[in-house]
């Protein structure tokens, strides 16, 4: 029984970032259909800006703050000036763009910072059966959904993102200014991307230290649905939880075929994921 | 006319790629004025709308709405200007709430914690009301188009355009619709430009039209007049 909980908690600890990870797609993806593959890259420099200031100042969380920051400014950054001329020609383009962005990113992190792999601290203490950077893992994705949920919701702000990714159209219609809103996406969606990045990067820190992580982001995505932000959030805990329970009872080696399976089973199950709307859009 | 025109279109001019699809369209609409215009499918009715609140660019032409110049005026805008636009279909959306889709239309002005307006409009529309916090999605064809309506008078415009708003509804609903904007004319001097194809209709509530063939302004006319002129009819309305 100990064993499961241990299992259980772990498997949401590493969820959180897979959750984290799959809202920053589904953010972006909800507002202009378009699956961001340079996401991890955007993480990756927020991470390593993180890790540079943090050594300069000292001080992990002055660290942190600024891995927020600059994921936020680099995304923002990326939509206004490379994807949205792009995306004008053609999705699949502007797609392509993404993956292309990924590796010229990464290539060039590896310039700046060296391939080699640095240390890369937790926020606290990782010793023992849901440690305080489990704790702080679970804790920090939850606000910051809950806080998106509501500004989302609950806002002006909110309900013009909402109009100009449902419909823009009518979006411009009503006096929003859609353009400003899609780089507001981006930019949102990069401070969750950069988040994930400084909850999955530690221990170590090295060019690809998010591949991996970001096939389960994008797994949870597709297993949420890729239109839901909640969708996400439960697909990022359930791969946790999954891998979790494959790895510890059935060993390791098979945790990432379980994320594949979980895959299947779901989208079998929903084609268009756990929780995707029902209804097509049509009007 | 002896007094300027609060809308007035100059020559306008659109084309899709290489094809003209507006031909150096001239009209103007008066101050209170309700008119309709119609033409045959494809005539270019939605075109001249969408150039006139810069969802599509016109190649020549212009814009003028009590005297200033909208032409190269993005939509979101346009709107601030006076100029609300109900597109076809009325383009509600269904992902948000009736409420959220009435107050997004009011959301770029200044006063719009102000919940006057919101009030005079679901006074309007007495089934939004009770549906207020429902999604878009369960409203009906005609419930739909009232919310369209809602959400573009949130904007407190001057001139209000309607793209055919009567499209797949039943007599009667259209019916309260045409009387809807006549009553908002008479009782807010809102001005109302009216695209239909359904020109009886539009024509029995309207006191001025247009008649648009293949892009240009073919006929135009007082309403009882084209109503009561058996050639346009027959050549351009089709009844
Ligand atoms: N997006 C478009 N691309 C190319 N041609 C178009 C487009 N929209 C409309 N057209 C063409 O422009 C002409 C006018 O269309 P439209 O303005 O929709 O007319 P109406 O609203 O009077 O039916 C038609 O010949 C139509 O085929
Ligand atoms: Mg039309």
């Amino acid at each position: 029984m100990t064993h499961f909980i241990n299992l259980t908690l772990n498997g949401l600890a590493s969820g959180a970032a897979y959750a984290a990870l799959a809202l920053s797609l589904v953010i972006i993806y909800q507002a202009t259909r378009l699956v961001n593959f340079a996401q991890p890259a955007l993480a990756l420099v927020a991470v390593y800006a993180a890790y540079t200031v943090t050594q300069l100042t000292g001080s992990y969380w002055i660290g942190f703050a600024s891995a927020l920051i600059v994921g936020m400014a680099a995304g923002a950054l990326v939509e206004r000036v490379i994807i949205r001329p792009i995306a004008k020609t053609s999705q699949l383009n502007a797609i392509i763009v993404t993956l292309g962005l990924l590796l010229v990113i990464q290539g060039g992190v590896g310039m700046v910072w060296g391939n080699e792999q640095h240390g890369f601290r937790y926020a606290f203490s990782y010793v023992g059966r849901f440690s305080p950077a489990d704790t702080f893992a679970l804790v920090s994705v939850g606000v910051v959904a809950l806080l998106l949920f509501a500004v989302y919701r609950f806002t002006p702000f909110g309900l013009r993102m909402r109009a100009a990714a449902f419909h823009p159209e009518s979006a411009r219609l009503s006096g929003v200014k859609v353009g400003l809103m899609l780089t507001a996406g981006w930019g949102i969606a990069s401070f969750i991307g950069a988040l994930a990045g400084m909850l999955a990067g530690p221990p170590f820190l090295s060019p690809n230290v998010f591949d991996v992580v970001f096939v389960f982001g994008i797994t949870a995505a597709v297993v949420g649905g890729l239109d839901n932000p909640f969708g996400a959030v439960i697909g990022g805990l359930l791969i946790g939880l999954g891998m979790s329970y494959v790895s510890g009872y059935l060993g390791p080696e098979l945790a990432t075929l379980s994320a594949l399976a979980i895959v299947v089973i779901v989208l079998s199950v929903r084609p268009d994921g756990i929780l995707s709307r029902p209804t097509a859009r049509k009007v | 006319m002896s007094t300027e025109p609060l809308l007035s279109v100059q020559g306008l001019t659109a084309h899709y790629g290489p094809v003209r699809v507006l031909d150096d369209v001239s009209l103007d609409v008066p101050d209170r004025g309700l008119c309709a215009v119609l033409g045959a499918n494809g005539a270019g009715k939605t075109t001249l709308l969408r150039t006139l609140t810069g969802l599509h660019r016109a190649t020549s032409g212009r814009v003028l709405l009590e005297g200033e110049d909208l032409t190269r005026l993005p939509a979101e805008k346009v709107i601030t200007r006076g100029l609300a636009h109900v597109p076809e279909g009325g383009g509600v959306i269904v992902e948000l709430t009736v409420e959220e889709n009435l107050r997004l239309g009011g959301l770029w002005r200044s006063d719009r914690r102000d919940r006057t307006t919101f009030d005079e409009v679901m006074d309007l529309f007495p089934p939004l009301v009770e549906r207020r916090t429902k999604s878009a999605s369960t409203l009906s064809g005609g419930e739909r188009q009232m919310l369209a309506i809602g959400r573009a008078l949130m904007a407190r415009p001057k001139v209000l355009l309607l793209d055919e708003p009567s499209l797949g509804l039943a007599p009667l609903i259209t019916k309260q619709i045409f009387t809807l904007l006549r009553d908002l004319r008479d009782h807010t001097g809102l001005t109302v430009v009216l695209v239909e194809q359904n020109a009886a209709g539009a024509l029995s509530v309207t006191d001025h039209g247009f008649v648009l063939n293949q892009g240009r302004v073919a006929t135009e006319g007082p309403s009882e007049g084209l109503l009561a002129d058996d050639r346009t009819r027959h050549a351009y309305l089709g009844f």
